[in-house]
Order: structure tokens, then C-alpha cells, then sequence
């Protein structure tokens, strides 16, 4: 299968799309594509494209980017779902751009700090929300739902999904309700009170969690303090 | 270029599993850490683990001890790990799961409410537990959760997006010395030089900073980097060690190189068909195209299809001259694959297109881990003062070959043992003097041509012909990794037997004479010295 790739080159003056071709199997995932096209570059003695990756298996979240508009893990975005043959690869919109497919995505991590998402006190483990808090553990911190809310922004206050569904696990497991004060007020301020249910984050999440079942989860614990 | 000075804060590079257990466990001592990496925790190879953690736990009524652990990894390792700090590590173990449960992670548990354990190849009893088949990303989540809170509360420093450049230097630190009295000798003895520090890059900014510390710790993980298609992250690029190495770093048994059994080609790299597959039930087949021959299962009737990974991949490395081999994972129970295998199922139906309910999986061996690395003793101290080694950059507790279910716990004790024998550097004073030497710059592409040459001849069947030509080929290379690459070749020549993950066609048998380590290390600048 042959497609067109442009990828959007962001850090030369004005902005250019980088336009090639590449012919592989359907199965190629965009991945693949993007470290063909380096290792090609590479031994012509031409430029790279810039972009992170590690697991390539879906697991790491480091390739997120915008794929035909779409906020996704390349390594998990296949040539078979673009079956016209176009695909253009950008960097996503709402972290700061470093280079070509680059954002610097700390306002992820930033925003855990920001709600407390860690052990206050003793872990009191209960099987029976031990599916849950496994979800909840299997978030990548891709920012593929903060990308498509549309109430975030990198630099605001406002947290985003993240907040609550890595939240979840830390209020499904506290030994108390105490531990969980200083997280409540957090939440309340830094992510409930900011969230416009547009549940934009539901169908995005690469890893595929439940985030509309874990953000109510979320909401019941640490808003209105029920046990979950 | 910024200068940091870390007061009396250990630095610590790389931010996986065992950087992460390091930072923990020196907070608990009261001691401050800068956490260094190229990427945030959340992107380390150590998320891709799969199939549990190691510990004697014995909750199934099997009699199983640390001592039993000890023996099988030890003896799985073909004996010439540290036998002593093999001995430390497999009693500590059931305390490290513990306290992992203690910091939420979400193990399976069993009928009766206890952390369930799992079979894992080269190991007679249940020892390994597990959280589904994504231990690796549970246990970091939560430990990430972990040194978020001593991030805000200011006793960690998280420097993520920071490539490692080099080490920092002081030299003739008396003040030292009489601070470890305890191995006042034994330091004396060693490199002279005294790590006080590294100068790290900005990934995003370019900005170089000269931190200086009072000791560090290397947890950069494995040698991925300088072979082609292998099971682990592209993170993992195996420069921070090829610069170690040209700084005159000791490394131990590279030519102990892990080829997993089940892998498949996915991505343009090998995809791990996880361990927990056979250890559930899953059976290893060969298909004649008329029958289906469960070679391992004739071959080995009491570890069957969990014989240890060494002796696995060769069976299949050979079978797969004459018919491919398969994964049949279709009589596993439904509730099992959905309750213990649920990432595994989910991988193979992404990246494979197969549903592992009804149809195998064909696999071939691929390079799934590193037994090499750099040389410590039972402490995790290097040579130099100052550095320690933790994790799978480390060579210390596996020997010529890794039990499945021990890298987990290698990284989590590890980085906790290397923490605590770094505590004795904590009270010395920086020194303001530290020094370095500029790396430098490898030719363009000619990592490429490292990756080609190592994989083409270290491969599960090793022959001295074909390494020798390798060796010759690398004559024309002039970067650090081409070096570097130089003791891989090395040391597999030397080691004229085959031990574990070596195995050598023109010397198949294992020799007494062998039992031992091979060391290497970088003499008058380029020459790499003798093993042993």
C-alpha cells in the first residue's frame, strides 16, 4: 500500500510540510513509516524528522502526535485505517512545540503533582476495586485527551482527565478519609470545577481505560466523599 | 553552561524502575536525589515488563524458600554470578514485593486474598507474582505516585527530557576515604578517580548543565541501542554506557546476551509474546506441515515448555531449521487469558491481527535483555568511587542467563542496595573543582553499521570464525560504540564453551576453566583489556 505522508516541519521559518512517499503493508503502523523514513535520511546524509518513541508496541505513550487531525500513538495508528492514502503528521497543539513532531508534555506530570495524585497516608488495598485502580495504574500520560478538551490548556490551571483517572486509584485506596483533605480541595479546584463534561477524553484514550466510568468514580470519592 | 551544585544530593541517571526504587529508598534515609533521563519515568523501557516479580513468597503449599530461589537463579546463571549478592537479593525479595503492595500496586490475588503467584520458566515452583500480564507499567505507576509526593515535598528533583553527556571527576578526596572507614582498603585499591557529578543535555533547550553531587548512581538500563530489532525500547540507545566505557568503566559478561523464545516481528523490532503465556499453560509446537511435535514438552518432561530462556531459544533456534514453531495459547481457559493475560491477548490481536482464544502464535527467539554490563561489586560500586550501577545496566545477579521474573526484582533491590551503599558518600562535602573530558562526537551513521556487525554474529549460535571477521570488520569504525562493540566480540571469543546464553558451535560444551567472569575494560586509551 502506497501513501502520501506530510509531515508538518514546525521549527524552521515560516513552518513547511515535509512531503513524502512510502509504500508498505497495511499492517505498517505510522511508526514504522516515520523510522523508515529516518533511517533513509540518515544514509542519504538528510535531515531527520524529529519525533519520540520508545515501546512501539503501545505501551509508553511517547509517539503521540496528531494524525490527520486526530490526537493518537503513532505506533498503534495503522496505514490500513487511511485507506485514501493521506496522512499528515503534526505535532499536537496544546504543549509547547520543541521540534517537528516534539511538544514538551510536562503539564501532564504537572498536573498530577497539582491534585496530589500520590499516597498521602497508609495504601488500604481492596480486591474488590482492584480492577479499577489496574485501569486507573494503566494510564499512559500520552495527553491525547487533554489534546482534544475543550477546556484545557498547557500553562492553565485546569488539569484535565488525567487528574481524575489517575486520581482514582489514589482515592479507591486510601486508608481513611483524612488522607484524602488536601487531595479533595485540589481536585475540586483544579479539575472538577474546570471540567465541561464534553467527555471529549472518553473515546480518545489509546490504552483504552474507561475514562467516563473512572472520572465518575473519581468525582463520587474525592467531590462527594463516598467510599468507592 | 549552568553549574548545579547538588549539596550532598545523589544523582541519579536513569529513571526507570531501578532509578525510581534508588530516589525512594534514599528519601527514607533522609538523603535528597536528582533524578536525571531522557525521557519521564512514565516512557522507561521498565513499563514494558510483562510477567512478574520474583519472590519466594510460598503461599501455594509448595515448600518454596529464598533459598530454593538462590539455587534456581544461580544455577540457571550457569554460576558465575555473585553468588553472594545473588544470596542478598532472592531473601530480600519477599520483602520487596511487600512493600511494592504497600505503595498500591495492583498484583492478582488469589482465592484466598494473597498476592498470586504464577510459574515462570527455569523455577519448580510458584514464585512469581504478576498484575495480569502488565506488571512492569503496574509496578511503576506506582512507584512513579511515589516520587511524585517526595517530588512535592522537595526531596527528589526530576530532570526529565536530559540526555546523559559524561561523568564529572575529583580526584585525591581524602575526606573520603576516612568517611569509608569501613572499606577504607578496598577503596585504596581501586580507581583513583572520584565520581562527583555528570554533565547532562537538555533534550529540548540544547542547554548543557555541570551537576555536581556527591555521589552517582548509573541506572540507564540495557544495551538495546547497539543491536538491531530487539525486544526492548528505543530509549534504551546504549550510549551512556558506551561513554562509560570510554571513561575506563569496568564492564562484566557481555557476551551474555538474552534471547527470549517467543518473539515476533512487529514495527520494524521483535514484540514480546510474554513468558506468563507458558507459565498460564500456553505450549510450544513444532508444525511439520502433517503433526504437531511438542518438542520441549518430549525433550524436557518435568519444566516442559518453561525449560530456563537459554535452553528454551536454542530448542527453538534449531527446530526452526526444519519446521516453524508456534505458541498455542487456544485451551488456556477463557477466565485465564482474561484475568491473567489480558495485555498479552490484546497485543497479539492489535500488532498481530491473531486472537489467542482460537489460533497459535508463530515465534522465533529475539534479544530480549542484557546479563552484561557494567561491573560492580556485591554493593553496586563500581571501580570509581563515587559510581554505582543498578538495574539492567548493571551485570551482577544473572550471570549467563536471567530467570524470567527476576529483572523486576534486579531493578527494584538493585536500585535500593546501590542507594544505600551510595548513603556513605552523602555527608562529603562537593567539591567545587569537578572535571570532565568533552566526549567525542561519533561519525554519522555508523551506529548503524555497530547494530549490523553485533547482530549478525551474536546471535543465539555463536562461531569464532564469523566473530573474528566481526572483529576485523570494526577495525575501519572509530566511534566510542564501535569500541565498545570491540568487548562484546571480545569477550564472546574468549570464552571458548558454552555457558547459558553463549553458546558457541565450535565449542559446545560448558568448561570448568570458564566458570568465571569475563571482565572488560578500556587500557591506554583504545585497547579493550583481556578478559578475565
Amino acid at each position: 500500500m502506497k501513501v502520501k505522508v506530510n509531515v508538518l516541519k514546525k521549527q524552521i521559518s515560516p513552518s513547511h510540510y515535509l512531503t513524502f512517499e512510502y509504500e508498505g503493508e497495511p499492517d505498517d503502523s505510522v511508526a514504522k513509516l516515520l523510522r523508515y523514513y529516518n533511517e533513509e535520511a540518515l544514509s542519504r546524509g538528510d535531515e531527520q524528522i524529529a519525533w519520540e518513541c520508545g515501546c512501539m508496541i503501545n505501551k509508553c505513550g511517547a509517539c503521540a502526535m496528531r494524525i490527520n487531525g486526530v490526537p493518537r500513538l503513532a505506533c498503534s495508528s495503522f496505514l490500513y485505517e487511511y485507506e485514501e492514502g493521506k496522512i499528515i503528521l503534526e505535532p499536537l497543539s496544546k504543549f509547547p512545540h520543541v521540534k517537528d513532531l516534539i511538544t514538551d508534555r510536562s503539564a501532564v506530570f504537572e498536573a498530577l503533582k497539582r491534585v496530589n495524585v500520590y499516597h498521602a497516608g497508609p495504601v488500604h488495598q481492596d480486591e474488590k476495586n482492584l480492577e479499577s485502580r489496574f485501569e486507573s495504574a494503566s494510564c499512559l500520560n500520552c495527553g491525547c485527551c487533554l489534546e482534544v478538551c475543550p477546556n484545557f490548556n498547557s500553562g492553565q490551571n485546569y488539569t484535565g482527565a488525567v487528574a481524575a483517572v489517575n486520581g482514582y486509584r489514589i482515592a479507591a485506596a486510601a486508608d481513611g478519609k483524612a488522607q484524602l483533605k488536601e487531595m479533595r480541595k485540589a481536585y475540586a479546584k483544579h479539575y472538577y470545577e474546570g471540567c465541561g463534561i464534553s467527555l471529549a477524553c472518553h473515546d480518545i484514550c489509546p490504552a483504552g481505560i474507561p475514562v467516563e466510568d473512572l472520572i465518575s468514580r473519581s468525582n463520587a470519592a474525592l467531590v462527594w466523599g463516598r467510599r468507592v | 553552561m549552568d553549574i548545579i551544585s547538588a549539596d550532598n544530593k545523589i544523582i541519579i541517571i536513569g529513571a526507570g524502575l531501578a532509578g525510581l526504587s534508588a530516589a525512594i529508598t534514599l528519601a527514607k534515609e533522609g538523603v535528597d536525589s536528582v533524578l536525571i533521563s531522557s525521557h519521564p519515568s512514565e516512557r522507561a523501557q521498565s513499563v514494558m515488563a510483562e510477567g512478574g516479580i520474583n519472590a519466594a513468597l510460598n503461599t501455594k503449599g509448595e515448600g518454596d524458600s529464598s533459598e530454593k530461589h538462590f539455587e534456581e537463579t544461580f544455577k540457571a546463571g550457569r554460576f558465575i554470578a555473585d553468588e553472594k549478592a545473588v544470596r542478598e537479593m532472592t531473601a530480600a525479595a519477599p520483602d520487596v514485593v511487600k512493600e511494592l503492595e504497600s505503595h498500591g500496586v495492583c498484583f492478582n490475588r488469589d482465592e484466598n486474598g494473597n498476592i498470586d503467584l504464577r510459574n515462570f520458566g527455569g523455577q519448580k515452583y510458584k514464585r512469581t507474582a504478576f498484575a495480569k500480564s502488565d506488571s512492569g507499567k503496574q509496578i511503576m505507576t506506582a512507584l512513579i505516585d511515589e516520587v511524585r509526593r517526595l517530588e512535592v515535598e522537595g526531596k527528589v528533583e526530576r530532570l526529565s527530557s536530559h540526555d546523559f553527556v559524561t561523568l564529572l571527576f575529583s580526584d585525591g578526596d581524602k575526606q573520603l576515604v576516612s568517611s569509608a572507614a569501613d572499606n577504607a582498603d578496598e577503596i585504596s585499591d581501586r580507581d583513583k578517580r572520584r565520581c562527583t557529578g555528570a554533565l547532562v543535555r537538555n533534550r529540548y533547550t540544547g542547554e548543557t548543565i555541570k551537576l555536581i553531587g556527591s555521589a552517582v548512581i548509573m541506572a540507564v538500563g540495557g544495551l538495546h541501542g547497539l543491536f538491531e530489532n530487539t525486544t526492548g525500547s528505543l530509549t534504551d540507545t546504549g550510549e551512556a554506557a558506551a561513554e562509560l566505557f570510554r571513561l575506563g568503566v569496568t564492564f562484566a559478561d557481555l557476551e551474555f546476551i538474552q534471547y527470549h523464545p517467543t518473539t515476533v516481528s512487529s514495527g520494524g523490532k521483535r514484540m514480546l509474546i510474554s513468558e506468563a503465556a507458558r507459565g498460564e499453560g500456553g505450549r510450544l509446537f513444532a508444525d511439520t506441515g502433517k503433526d504437531r511435535i511438542y518438542f520441549m514438552e518430549e525433550k524436557y518432561p518435568e519444566l516442559g515448555n518453561l525449560m530456563p530462556r537459554d535452553v528454551t531459544s536454542r530448542e527453538i533456534f534449531f527446530m526452526r531449521k526444519k519446521y516453524p514453531v508456534y505458541l498455542d495459547m487456544s485451551d488456556l481457559p477463557e477466565e485465564i487469558i482474561d484475568k491473567k493475560l489480558a495485555g498479552l491477548a490484546r497485543d497479539c490481536a492489535k500488532y498481530l491481527k491473531k486472537d489467542i482464544k482460537k489460533e497459535p502464535v508463530e515465534v522465533a527467539p529475539g534479544i530480549h535483555y542484557f546479563m552484561g554490563g557494567i561491573y560492580t561489586g556485591a554493593d553496586h560500586e563500581t571501580e570509581i568511587k563515587g559510581l554505582f550501577a543498578a538495574g539492567e545496566c548493571c551485570a551482577l545477579y544473572h550471570g549467563a542467563n536471567r530467570l524470567g521474573g527476576n529483572s523486576l526484582l534486579g531493578a527494584v533491590y538493585g536500585g535500593k542496595k546501590a542507594a544505600l551503599s551510595a548513603l556513605r558518600y552523602a555527608n562529603v562535602k562537593c567539591t567545587p573543582y569537578a572535571y570532565y573530558e568533552e566526549p567525542p562526537v561519533s561519525p554519522a551513521g555508523e551506529i548503524t553499521a555497530v547494530r549490523r556487525i553485533l547482530s549478525d554474529v551474536l546471535g543465539v549460535v555463536r562461531n569464532g570464525e564469523a566473530m573474528r571477521a566481526a572483529l576485523q570488520e570494526l577495525e575501519s569504525l572509530s566511534s566510542k560504540e564501535a569500541d565498545f562493540a570491540r568487548a562484546f566480540l571480545q569477550c564472546a571469543l574468549f570464552r571458548e564453551e558454552s555457558r547459558g546464553a553463549h553458546f558457541r558451535e565450535d565449542f559446545p560444551e560448558e568448561r570448568d576453566e570458564y566458570r568465571r567472569r569475563s571482565i572488560a575494560k578500556v587500557v591506554q586509551g583504545v585497547s579493550v583489556d583481556h578478559p578475565f
